[in-house]
């Protein structure tokens, strides 16, 4: 076995890829968590946009929603603590206090949507420019906001945290490690797993999925049978805000326990991608915005634990930011149709206008 | 009279718009100052203003601070609104810009001892080409196969943050520094004309834009532009090609938005770190959909958000008003202007031009490649 692999190690830059791969297996299982753990924000905003896109509402502003809503989460905790007292006992490290905040973080998730879904559907306004402006607008209200409560010093609500992993999964051999960094996480990032999963299944498997699939590719035939074709579209786009809110509560109360502004750091746009690679499906999204994360989570790997060999110093060579750019370009290209095509739902992005009565 | 009533159709909304923004503002302030501080405090709205507006237009200094911060937002803006006439959204100012940055840093660096009648424009020009080869690809993607330019540009606005840190922390770092940076352009810095601080650029930003306002209005290209953005079929009808339309429009409009980053690292910073970012390929996007793509509607908008760029810094030191209202008030000008529809219901204002009529061109693009063959 050593033979085959040192033989396969040592082709002529073929064998980079064998290094490499060899490389990223003895890593993963340690990584894996922390990847898990980069991918979540990346992957409810991809999530968001699957579901609103779906439905034919292009939603650029995904990046805005989310800011909006790890504001609100952390500022609400803020607010909120001294009036709600922090019982503990809860799983996750779970109080009153996060528990309302991650409330109101979702609401506030919903409320930008719901101005997304007002423009773009009722006002049939251009739903690219109108993402654009809420990107816009969520830095510069939660900017302001932020630093008017900075001054302040506040105290945030904490956030939520991670339980311990039974050791019976720890020690189920193979697959042992997928599965504890899985349990590794909070309970945002573990909600996840369980809305790409059924999500998925609604999306390809129920009457909503099926209306939904209709809508967004063909809103005219929907509605002449029967489907309500401004209802669905509300309603998912609605939805849609939630899995941001999600994206964005997990930033500020699960991943750190503070705001920073500007802190979704272009995780929105990643999720659009992630959403484009993986091609309109949730779980294509899920592994796209995994295998995104990995990219960011590689490089960072590299710097931290460098290959040994020939890989090393090929990898020295790399400027660090090579892996942050990876994922964009890879983005681009299968865009462009070089690797696979991928192509949105046909209405994506076209205003529905209900044919007159006469 | 007819005039006048045309000339109010067109600018109706966006006074509507900028005077709404104005009035959420004082609520902004006010509901926040009671939220945070527990103060009820009408005054401090108008206090905030008064050190805008003082901060920004209210002395000589201040006048030369907005100008300079208005040059980059009216490139910005002639780019964004170039591609918008041609049925294109150019989201991609942004890494435009910072190409066109890196790459005048890069020519200004080798340039920095040659003579100033050499070094400033070829250093310029480095920045016009870097920013066109940024807007070239999307172009000639969108082109050959219906990739939107709004997703490859964003992608590709990501992609140049990533691209200049590694060319400053790599190439391009000067020698001996703790920290990435490189070094002065020197001789290409574009020379100090008005005050403290008012660069040559203030006078090439609006030579641009006369130079936009006749290539839209005056000659065949803008007219195969116009058309193509407003409708490519009939343009494709009328033996033109949209294809190269597309291709030439975000080339250019690349090059527009690369001379903003070249104008404002020649002129303002004259130099680069690696965390080097700019709001400007966002704020530009706010001008040209203020300016509704026209030039002057572009130099006005472009004016009124360096003003309160530069006066923000006045409005927090006097009033202790954060300068992100800006952003606030940005955000909500462009809200009132895509709620248009519902705005012009309000205020009965049925003459009055609302939207960008080219927005239904990149929005109908945007889920295949239907519009270009």
């Amino acid at each position: 076995m050593d033979g085959i692999i040192d033989f396969a190690y040592a082709i002529p830059v073929i064998g980079f890829v064998f290094q490499f791969v060899g490389y990223i297996i003895a890593v993963l299982p340690d990584i894996a968590p922390i990847l898990l753990r980069a991918a979540v924000p990346i992957a409810f905003a991809a999530l968001c946009g699957v579901l609103c896109e779906r439905s034919g509402v292009v939603n650029i502003g995904i990046e805005g929603t989310m800011l909006t809503a790890a504001f609100v989460g952390w500022s609400s905790g803020v607010f909120l603590l001294p009036v709600i007292g922090t019982a503990t006992g809860l799983p996750f490290g779970a109080t009153p206090v996060l528990l309302v905040s991650l409330a109101l973080a979702l609401g506030a998730g919903l409320l930008v949507s719901l101005l997304h879904a007002w423009l773009s559907i009722s006002v049939k306004a251009d739903q690219i420019i109108s993402g654009t402006i809420i990107n816009i607008a969520a830095l510069g209200i939660t900017g302001y906001l932020n630093t008017l409560l900075a001054r302040s010093s506040p105290v945030g609500a904490g956030a939520f945290a991670r339980i311990d992993t039974p050791d019976f999964v720890r020690d189920i051999p193979l697959i042992g490690w997928v599965f504890e960094a899985i349990f590794a996480q909070g309970p945002i990032a573990i909600s996840l797993i369980v809305v790409v999963i059924a999500f998925q299944v609604l999306l390809f498997r129920s009457r909503w999925g099926l209306r939904t699939r209709a809508v967004g590719e063909h809103p005219r035939a929907a509605e002449t049978v029967g489907v309500n074709v401004i209802r669905m579209r509300y309603r998912n786009v609605l939805v849609a805000g939630l899995l941001a809110g999600l994206g964005g509560a997990f930033l500020s109360m699960e991943a750190t326990a503070s705001f920073q502004p500007g802190m979704t750091a272009g995780r929105g746009f990643i999720g659009l991608a992630a959403m484009i690679v993986g091609r309109w499906t949730p779980l294509g999204a899920f592994g796209a915005a995994l295998l995104f994360a990995s990219s960011l989570g590689i490089g960072q790997s590299i710097k931290i634990v460098p290959p040994t060999g020939e890989l090393g110093v090929f990898l020295g060579t790399l400027p660090g930011q090579f892996f942050d750019a990876l994922p964009y370009v890879v983005t681009i290209v299968v865009l462009a149709g070089l690797i696979g095509r991928s192509i949105p739902p046909a209405a994506d992005g076209q205003p529905y206008e209900r044919e007159a009565a006469s | 009279m007819a005039l006048a009533r045309r000339a109010w159709a067109i600018v109706a909304l966006p006074l509507i718009a900028i005077i709404l923004s104005i009035i959420t503002g004082i609520i902004v302030i006010v509901a926040s100052e009671l939220l945070v501080r527990q103060q009820f405090n009408p005054g401090l709205a108008i206090d905030a203003y008064v050190a805008l507006i003082t901060g920004s237009i209210g002395t000589e200094a201040a006048i030369i601070n907005t100008l300079v911060s208005a040059t980059p937002l009216l490139l910005g803006g002639l780019s964004v609104g170039l591609a918008f006439k041609a049925g294109l959204f150019n989201i991609g100012a942004q890494g435009q810009f910072l190409i066109g940055a890196l790459a005048a840093v890069a020519a200004g660096i080798q340039l920095r001892e040659s003579p100033v009648i050499v070094a400033i424009p070829l250093t310029l020009l480095a920045g016009m080409i870097g920013g066109a080869v940024w807007g070239f690809i999307p172009g000639l993607l969108k082109a050959t196969s219906g990739a939107h330019e709004v997703v490859t540009t964003i992608m590709l606005n990501f992609v140049a943050i990533a691209t200049l840190a590694a060319m400053v922390a790599g190439p391009l770092d000067s020698p001996g520094s703790a920290s990435p940076i490189t070094r002065d352009v020197g001789n290409a810095s574009l020379p100090i004309i008005f005050g403290r601080n008012g660069h040559a650029g203030i006078l090439i930003a609006p030579l641009i834009a006369v130079l936009y306002g006749f290539l839209m209005f005056r000659t065949t290209r803008g007219f195969e532009i116009r058309v193509a953005g407003a409708n490519p079929d009939a343009a494709r009808y009328a033996g033109m090609s949209p294809r190269r339309l597309v291709i030439w429009s975000m080339t250019v409009a690349g090059m527009l938005a690369g001379m903003a980053g070249a104008t404002e690292l020649m002129g303002v910073t004259r130099h680069m770190t690696a965390s080097y970012g700019t709001t400007v390929g966002f704020d530009a996007i706010a001008v040209a959909l203020l300016g509704r793509t026209n030039p002057l509607g572009i130099v006005l908008a472009a004016l009124l958000f360096g003003a309160m760029r530069s006066g923000s810094a006045a409005m927090q030191i006097q009033a202790g008003v954060p300068a992100e209202l800006v952003g606030v008030l940005q955000a909500t000008i462009l809200f009132f202007l895509v709620a248009s529809p519902v705005i012009q219901r309000v205020f009965r204002l049925r003459g009055a031009q609302a939207g960008l009529d080219e927005a239904s061109t990149f929005t109908r693009t945007y889920s295949g490649d239907a519009a270009i063959r």
